[in-house]
């Protein structure tokens, strides 16, 4: 699905991430771990193509392609998903509007036509029962006047009608109180799936109660120190992520 | 250079799609302008006395005008013995009669430009008095609105066949003294439309005038007299285009509306003039007056527009709220790009009691545009319980444009209610960044969030204009991402 080799990337003179290996396969979970300032983002924007970062170093290819050469719509249409940490909001555009428009430029990308409008109706309502909303959010403005929680299940259900093969969640568990983390946890769970994978970048380890990450991998100073199952995850809750790093330092 | 500007200016450099001369024999007078043109004019259009008469009064009044300077825009002054102020497409005999005489060419630009007339014809249901440089070439559907009783034809044929109506309210609303290029219009105005419903009517379509500049050096002086009678109801729809050209063209038409007691008047405009290239060169100078009166109790007119063309856009449509109870409402979205410049806004003057109004301004900027809200909201001392209220929202794309915004407000009846609200707001790289990381291109991004910003003034329109409108926005902003 993904794989990562080498990866250097800078933000102007400034070297983010330093040498990243990562090899991700169909249907696996990956969390991403570590500190503030590690490169957690850096590394999710970079895989979903945002400006303003310069990949000095390295590949990264998805499904055969090199993925850091294409624009970041091309990388949206062939299946790269980023859920945001920070969700923009877009005045006077419906969320409908939104999900109908981007699902159908992926099909177009596909050599599919474009979705029948019933049809649409009636894939969008069911997903939107899935994750527990209210039907009336199809016809708000994209996030706005959203609060923290639905702007972050806006995210999940957008994930789940533009089906996507590799999804990257930013902190997505930032900001959610414990019943709204349920439900995009479980709105997740349902989109698993042998040939779709995930990968999960996340501060915390709450996150990883309800979703179960396959492998962990720790980022500090822009790289991964330590690879592990998900009882890593349960070894940095303990201690924190100090250790790893000054195991580091001290290498 | 983040990647984003340069995509950009990329997307900005794009041509004007619409850019292309219709190559037709015209009847052109040689520049230049004195009485001895007017009387020129007059006579080829076989106008009846009393119109000479007034155009040569605007004239001599024009003759001790100055060219104002108040407006945020910026051009060189404008010699007017350098513009032809007559040309008419040759005609046959007396013209056509149908859409088969219409010559071929002209089909074909309406086609180029989506508005096939045929289509109109027999799928819209829309009266089409096209203006084709300066005469009116093809008038349809007249049967139907006669047998309503509505006249809708061009003005030149009013003037000859309904003069008293003429007489009676040909620069009620826009005297020849009130500006510069009104007077100017007076004086030399070719065609343009009239309308007149009558008492009780409802206008049984939309009415709808396709202009269009297409000789070279032709100031275009359209006028436009929009007359609903008491309790009638009218939707009028004016849509422009004009072809690539290197000189700038003076455009400088009137529209005057009176809305008789209980009398509806829609007016809606999508304008998409040639703005000129992407350095600025040649576009249409579009210095416009267009003033409703709501002259009876409880009328109410209401003027949308959509303006993405042309060099300059100065223009104020604005409604006189003289009778008890009357309602005027502006619902604008200006769009510029390159170095487009924008001066546009409403004014409403409020005079007779209860009467309301309503502004909606919607201002994008994009490349090295200026675009500019300038409003007066005016109420008289004889205006009691007058309200007001304005929303002036600008837009910008990318960073080298300008968004400004002079509301002027004057109250003399302590009675009234003044609402103004503004703000201003930028396309951000993570809103683009959102859509593209959704499938959507960057264009088309910049569109729907556009579209977006304006949603308020489009849901105005009328739906097939509406379409058109967003179909405009997204090719006026190719290109303009930031």
């Amino acid at each position: 699905m993904l794989s990562i080799k080498n990866l250097h990337v800078s933000v102007g003179d400034k070297p983010i991430l330093k040498g990243i290996n990562l090899e991700i396969k169909p249907g696996e979970i990956h969390a991403i771990m570590g500190p503030n300032g590690s490169g957690k983002s850096t590394l999710s924007h970079i895989l979903s193509g945002k400006s303003g970062y310069t990949v000095t170093e390295g590949s990264a290819t998805y499904q055969g392609k090199d993925l850091l050469e294409m624009p970041p719509e091309i990388r949206a249409r062939e299946g790269v998903f980023l859920a945001f940490q920070y969700p923009v909001e877009i005045p006077g555009v419906s969320n409908v509007y939104l999900l109908k428009a981007a699902l159908n430029s992926i099909r177009k990308h596909h050599a599919q036509s474009e979705v029948d409008a019933m049809d649409f109706l009636t894939l969008v309502k069911g997903k939107v029962r899935l994750l527990e909303m209210d039907e009336k959010f199809l016809y708000r403005a994209v996030n706005e006047g959203f609060s923290g929680g639905e702007k972050k299940r806006n995210e999940i259900l957008q994930m789940a009608i533009l089906e996507p093969k590799l999804c990257i969640l930013d902190e997505t568990d930032s900001g959610l109180d414990i019943d709204a983390l349920k439900i995009v946890s479980e709105g997740v769970n349902s989109l698993r799936s042998p040939d779709r994978s995930f990968v999960m970048v996340t501060h915390y380890q709450r996150l990883l109660d309800y979703i179960k990450p396959d492998f962990v991998h720790v980022l500090a100073h822009g790289q991964i120190v330590k690879s592990g199952g998900a009882e890593l995850a349960l070894e940095l809750e303990e201690k924190g992520y100090s250790w790893l790093e000054d195991a580091e330092a001290s290498a | 250079m983040s990647a984003s500007t340069q995509e950009i200016n990329n997307l900005i450099n794009q041509e004007y799609k619409q850019g292309f001369v219709t190559e037709l024999e015209t009847n052109t007078f040689l520049p230049g302008l004195d009485e001895s043109v007017i009387h020129k004019l007059s006579k080829i259009k076989n106008e009846p006395e009393f119109m000479l008469e007034y155009r040569l009064k605007a004239f001599r009044h024009w003759q001790t005008m100055k060219s104002p300077e108040w407006a945020f825009v910026k051009f060189d002054s404008i010699d007017y013995q350098a513009i032809s102020y007559y040309s008419a497409p040759k005609r046959k005999e007396d013209g056509p009669k149908s859409l088969d005489e219409i010559d071929p060419q002209v089909l074909e630009a309406y086609k180029k430009l989506g508005i096939p007339l045929d289509e109109q014809e027999r799928l819209a249901g829309v009266a089409v008095d096209a203006v084709f440089d300066s005469v009116s070439v093809a008038t349809t559907f007249k049967g139907k609105l006669k047998d309503a009783g509505v006249i809708f034809c061009p003005i030149s044929e009013a003037l000859r066949d309904h003069p008293e109506l003429i007489k009676e309210y040909l620069g009620s609303v826009v005297p020849i003294t009130d500006n510069y290029f009104a007077a100017l219009n007076a004086a030399v105005f070719t065609d343009g439309s009239f309308v007149y419903i009558p008492k009780g009517v409802r206008c049984p379509m939309e009415l709808s005038t396709y202009f269009r500049i297409n000789a070279a050096n032709t100031g275009q002086f359209e006028r436009t007299l929009i007359i609903a009678d008491e309790g009638s109801h009218v939707s009028y729809l004016e849509g422009c285009t004009a072809p690539m050209r290197d000189e700038n063209q003076l455009h400088a038409a009137v529209v005057e509306l009176v809305a008789m007691k209980d009398a509806v008047i829609k007016y809606s405009t999508v304008q998409n003039w040639y703005p000129g290239d992407k350095n600025g060169l040649g576009g249409i100078y579009n210095f416009v007056t267009k003033r409703a009166d709501c002259r009876g109790e409880n009328s109410k007119v209401s003027w949308t527009q959509v303006e993405t063309g042309s060099a300059i856009t100065w223009k104020y449509p604005s409604c006189v709220l003289t009778g008890d109870n009357s309602v005027g409402e502006f619902y604008s979205v200006a769009l510029t790009n390159n170095y487009q410049q924008a001066d546009t806004g409403t004014k409403m003057i409020h005079i007779g009691k209860n009467t309301r109004s309503t502004i909606v301004s919607k201002g994008i900027s994009a490349g090295k545009a200026q675009n500019t809200y300038r409003g007066l909201v005016k109420v008289l001392k004889s205006a009691e319980n007058a309200r007001n209220y304005t929303q002036c929202d600008s837009l910008l794309v990318g960073d080298q444009c300008g968004a400004h915004t002079f509301p002027y407000i004057e109250v003399k009846q302590p009675s009234a209610q003044v609402e103004h609200e503004a703000t201003t707001s930028k396309i951000s790289e993570d809103q683009l960044f959102f859509c593209q990381q959704r499938g959507l291109s960057a264009e088309d991004a910049v569109s729907m969030i556009v579209n977006g910003f304006c949603k308020e003034v489009f849901k105005e329109l009328p739906m097939e204009f509406a379409v058109e409108a967003q179909a405009l926005l997204g090719l006026s902003l190719e290109g303009s991402v930031g």
